[in-house]
């Protein structure tokens, strides 16, 4: 019972992060139909800043801070360099465009940088646990699951009481009425790339935290999830990627519990092919997105 | 008010406009009638800056503003109720009132526009938190012109506002366009409906095939009698 009770607390904390990580997606997607692939370099810039910021003695809290920052920046710079010239144009080119990006900045890191894993020490207390009662849960996914929650609620605040989070909303169903309403395009779309970056600088965090390193590499593995969650959730709902996050994260760590070491190597293939399964039964996601995208 | 000269509109091949020529005043209602496809809602988009056109000028208040996109003009004064309605129907109808217009005043004037509206439109204060999307269609639309009216338009171009309406609420679409008319605010309408357009139009314009085929005074018009054999040879 114990060992069930610390699992769900993870499979809550790991499935938390994907979903941040699938509403960064969607929330873009949903505005101007690019599924951004390189919306797991944003988390390893996010990564690099904490561990330039830590070496340069900053204190853990500005450098997280700063990560989550340096992640927003990036991720609107990267819609104002790359993606603004390719706007309007097929979700293909839009997607190989997302492809370049990340190519070029793992490279850049490589190259920059080093291909190796570099270290980033966190204070001891973070990676610790608290026995409550019977059951051990570290200390790390008390934390994400905080963050996870307070991070969804400040997003439905933006989204339904700020202007700007409205028209994010209505630009998701019928962007070119949105325009007609007065409402600059590039506002609303450099809002949703904002939003994203922060949600991804998060996850950072909390990613970079549980492993206690920072590699080129890094995003790339979790952005996958987060994109068969997208997929799993309804493409373009941000309901459904929270879902999809959860379910994704639930189904992975109650395989790696429970399955017998003889078919432990199929894991991630059994995964999938629940995902899949999922999908046959409910073709457009388990809370499809409402637009009817007229133009 | 607005003049578009020699406009044409071009996607791909086909030549959806080719090369009109009218003039709207202050305070008037000009009806743009024609066949489906004869290039009306195209004429209105390129107005409202949601097409550029392929060549030809539209002129607002005496400044050149064809190519301009349509926050600008939205900001300038041009409203559109666009075809179909197009409200945000995942959103409430206090939410479509608001992204109405939120590009237009002070939050304070914002609030009280969207109070003379639902005077206006009880409907909208009773279902306020609903999702426009549950509303009628006759509640849609008149959801879809407050929303419009919400930007304290100079300038407004519905396009086929009484598409789908039952009869009774086609009478008060044409009602309200007249008193919106009234209270000074210029009107440029697409309709199918060519006998209620041309009763309260002070002008009227026929396309047929992307041309003007015949234009002249509502009453002129609906007395020729020759606007429904264009209008159904189209």
């Amino acid at each position: 019972m114990d060992v069930f009770l610390q699992q769900c607390v993870n499979a809550i904390s790991l499935g938390g992060i994907y979903a941040l990580l699938a509403l960064g997606l969607a929330v873009v997607f949903s505005i101007v139909r690019l599924i951004n692939f390189a919306h797991g370099e944003v988390m390893t810039v996010a990564g690099y800043a904490i561990w330039f910021a830590l070496l340069s003695s900053v204190p853990v809290a500005a450098a997280i801070v700063l990560g989550v920052l340096v992640a927003m920046l990036a991720s609107v710079a990267m819609e104002r360099i790359a993606f603004r010239a390719m706007r309007g144009a097929s979700v293909t080119s839009l997607l190989i465009t997302s492809f370049a990006v990340s190519e070029i900045i793992k490279v850049l890191f490589q190259n920059g940088i080093t291909a190796r894993p570099v270290p980033i020490v966190l204070p001891a207390w973070m990676s610790g646990s608290i026995n409550i009662d019977f059951l051990t849960i570290s200390v790390m996914s008390i934390i994400s699951i905080t963050v996870v929650i307070l991070s969804l609620i400040a997003l439905t605040l933006i989204l339904t009481r700020t202007t700007l989070g409205v028209a994010m909303r209505a630009a998701a169903e019928d962007f070119p009425v949105v325009r007609l309403m007065g409402i600059k395009a590039n506002h609303v779309v450099a809002l949703a790339f904002a939003i994203s970056g922060v949600l991804a600088g998060i996850t950072a965090v909390l990613w970079v935290a549980q492993r206690g390193s920072v590699d080129p590499l890094m995003g790339a593995a979790p952005v996958l999830k987060a994109f068969i969650a997208t997929v799993l959730g309804g493409l373009g709902s941000l309901s459904g990627a929270v879902a999809g996050g959860f379910v994704v994260g639930i189904v992975e760590v109650f395989l790696q519990g429970y399955l017998p070491e003889s078919i432990a190597p199929y894991r991630e293939a059994i995964s999938l092919s629940i995902i899949i399964a999922l999908l046959v039964l409910r073709p457009d996601g388990l809370l499809p997105a409402q637009n009817v995208n007229r133009s | 008010m607005l003049a578009v000269e020699n406009l044409v509109m071009r996607y791909g091949p086909v030549e959806a406009v080719r090369g009109i020529s009218f003039k709207v005043g202050q305070g008037e209602i000009v009806a743009l009638l024609g066949a489906n496809g004869a290039g009306k809602s195209t004429t209105l988009a390129a107005i409202a800056g949601l097409l550029k056109p392929t060549s030809g000028t539209v002129t607002y208040n005496g400044r050149p503003v064809s190519g301009l996109p349509p926050e600008i003009l939205s900001r300038q004064g041009i409203g559109l109720v666009p075809e179909g309605r197009r409200i945000f129907a995942s959103l409430s109808v206090a939410e479509n009132l608001w992204l109405g217009g939120a590009s237009h005043g002070t939050a304070g004037e914002r609030r009280a526009r969207q109070n003379q509206m639902e005077e206006r439109f009880p409907i909208l204060r009773e279902r306020t938190r609903q999702k426009a999307g549950l509303l009628s269609g006759g509640e849609q639309q008149m959801l879809a012109i407050a929303r419009a009216l919400m930007s304290n338009p100079k300038l407004l171009l519905l396009d086929e506002p009484s598409l789908g309406l039952a009869p009774q609420m086609v009478e008060r679409v044409f009602d309200l366009i007249t008193s919106l008319r009234d209270e000074g605010i210029t009107i440029l309408l697409v309709e199918q409906n060519v006998p209620m357009s041309l009763a309260i139009a002070d002008h009227g314009i026929v396309l047929a095939n992307g041309r003007i085929a015949v234009a002249g005074t509502g009453a002129a018009l609906t007395r020729s009698g020759k606007i429904s054999e264009t209008y159904l040879a189209a």
